[in-house]
């Protein structure tokens, strides 16, 4: 097995197992939907209006939650100085536990919108593009939100500051998500998805440099 | 251009310039102030034209000191330059000051032209935006303890928040909702008159001075502060 492939059945394996918070980011996506009618009032029509930005809102949340500990526990525990070390690179490390990261925590997220959707009163045409809009923006959600977490790797409190550092670059994510799904709804030409593509694209190719770079920093003194 | 980055060079320089960056700069801004309220009133706006000699540079100083910041990061990044990390550290209050000076006064003249002190328009977002960069920066520089690793740290962040720069740029462009289009720097010259424009441009010298002089007494004061913490640290026994 690749050392690519053995970090990625690693972080797997972690994140599923006790106490590695794969379903709790989950049971936190479900929970900020369950409150939104509560704050907002259930009428059918206006749930329906906003239950795909609704669920947007709520998969970008729940899996920043699960982000502070991305690289953390490898970091206090020495495992990430010995990663660095591999022969792997360190922009293949951040790769990996970026897939790890998104196939625990967006794809699964992805898979459950659809039931989440229908407390919603979604209507039928907007289930596609919620699933595939989610599909196809949560990675980058991952792959930003790693760019943050390898910066702030060595504050003690890290997961309060990462929210503030990851809000201004994924407002493009929410807002192309949450407008194909609108559009989708409302049969029009949908343009968002493919920007959200884009997006995305450009964003899980060049964020493993990136937080290469926050990494090696945190590493080398 | 390093030569000038050493710290001490940089002290006599900058001690030496800073009286008259600080009197060019109440000087332009008197100037620019007077002419503001020497205009005649917009035949549609009425006095409320006068808020736009305030707001429009405060937009512009502050997505120039985002471009400042980024790039004084850039060299701090790539030549481990520590007065560039200083420059840039200074640079990003300053900047987010000028962000929110530009969306308190905008949304002061959009309650009384659009209606509404605030729309999700995309010049406004983007703008918002940057405000969060900006606060996350500092957030950023202010949470990490050791120095150098926050240099480095808020340095990547901002590089990677320049995109938000040509977004803002082009956000009347892209989505044109409600805030209006470039009316100064387009092609076929300006459109707006010249009793208009003087006030303007002297206002926007003004305000790109004050950023300058202020970030000096800034970056002064970062660099006493270093020393002085330094010296504390040699003199403990």
């Amino acid at each position: 097995m690749s050392a690519f492939a053995a970090l990625l059945a690693r972080d797997l394996r972690l994140a599923t197992r006790a106490g590695g918070g794969a379903l709790l980011a989950l049971a936190f996506f479900a929970a900020v939907a369950a409150l939104v009618p509560f704050g907002i009032g259930s009428e059918p029509r206006l749930l329906a209006r906003v239950g795909g930005g609704v669920l947007w809102i709520a998969a970008v949340l729940a899996v920043l939650l699960a982000l502070d500990r991305l690289f953390q526990a490898d970091y206090e525990d020495g495992s990430l100085d010995l990663l660095a070390l591999s022969p792997l690179p360190l922009e293949a490390i951040a790769a990996a536990k970026m897939a790890a990261h998104w196939l625990t925590t967006g794809l699964p997220l992805s898979i459950l919108s659809p039931v989440l959707a229908l407390l919603f009163n979604l209507p039928p045409r907007g289930y596609l593009a919620l699933v595939l809009s989610l599909l196809i923006g949560t990675p980058a959600v991952s792959a930003i939100g790693a760019v943050a977490a390898a910066l702030t790797l060595s504050i003690r409190r890290g997961g309060l500051i990462l929210p503030l550092l990851v809000l201004p670059l994924l407002a493009p994510v929410v807002i192309f998500g949450a407008g194909a799904v609108l559009a989708a709804i409302d049969g029009l030409a949908n343009g968002a998805i493919w920007l959200l593509a884009a997006f995305s694209v450009a964003s899980v190719v060049l964020a493993p440099f990136v937080t290469a770079a926050a990494l090696r920093l945190n590493t080398s003194e | 251009m390093f030569g000038y980055a050493n710290p001490k060079r940089f002290m006599e320089l900058s001690g030496a310039v800073l009286l008259w960056l600080a009197a060019a700069t109440a000087v332009l801004l008197a100037l620019g102030l007077y002419l503001s309220f020497a205009a005649p009133p917009d035949y549609q706006q009425g006095d409320t034209v006068r808020i736009m000699f305030v707001h429009v540079p405060a937009a512009w100083v502050a997505m120039m000191a985002y471009g400042f910041m980024a790039l004084a990061s850039l060299i701090g990044l790539v030549n481990r330059h520590p007065l560039a990390d200083i420059a840039a550290k200074e640079a990003a209050p300053l900047g987010a000051l000028f962000t929110a000076l530009a969306l308190i006064t905008g949304s002061l003249w959009g309650r009384p032209m659009w209606g509404t002190y605030w729309v999700w328009d995309g010049r406004l977002t983007s703008f918002l935006l940057l405000l969060f960069l900006y606060l996350g920066y500092i957030a950023l520089w202010n949470a990490i303890e050791s120095e150098t690793r926050a240099a480095r740290a808020a340095a990547i962040l901002a590089l990677v928040g320049v995109v938000n720069l040509p977004i803002i740029e082009f956000s009347v462009q892209w989505w044109s909702t409600l805030h209006q289009g470039e009316s100064i720097v387009r092609a076929g010259g300006p459109l707006i008159a010249s009793v208009f424009l003087w006030p303007l441009f002297l206002m926007a010298a003004g305000y790109t001075l004050l950023f300058f002089t202020l970030l000096i007494v800034r970056m002064r004061t970062e660099i006493l502060e270093r020393r002085a913490r330094a010296l504390a640290l040699n003199a403990s026994p």
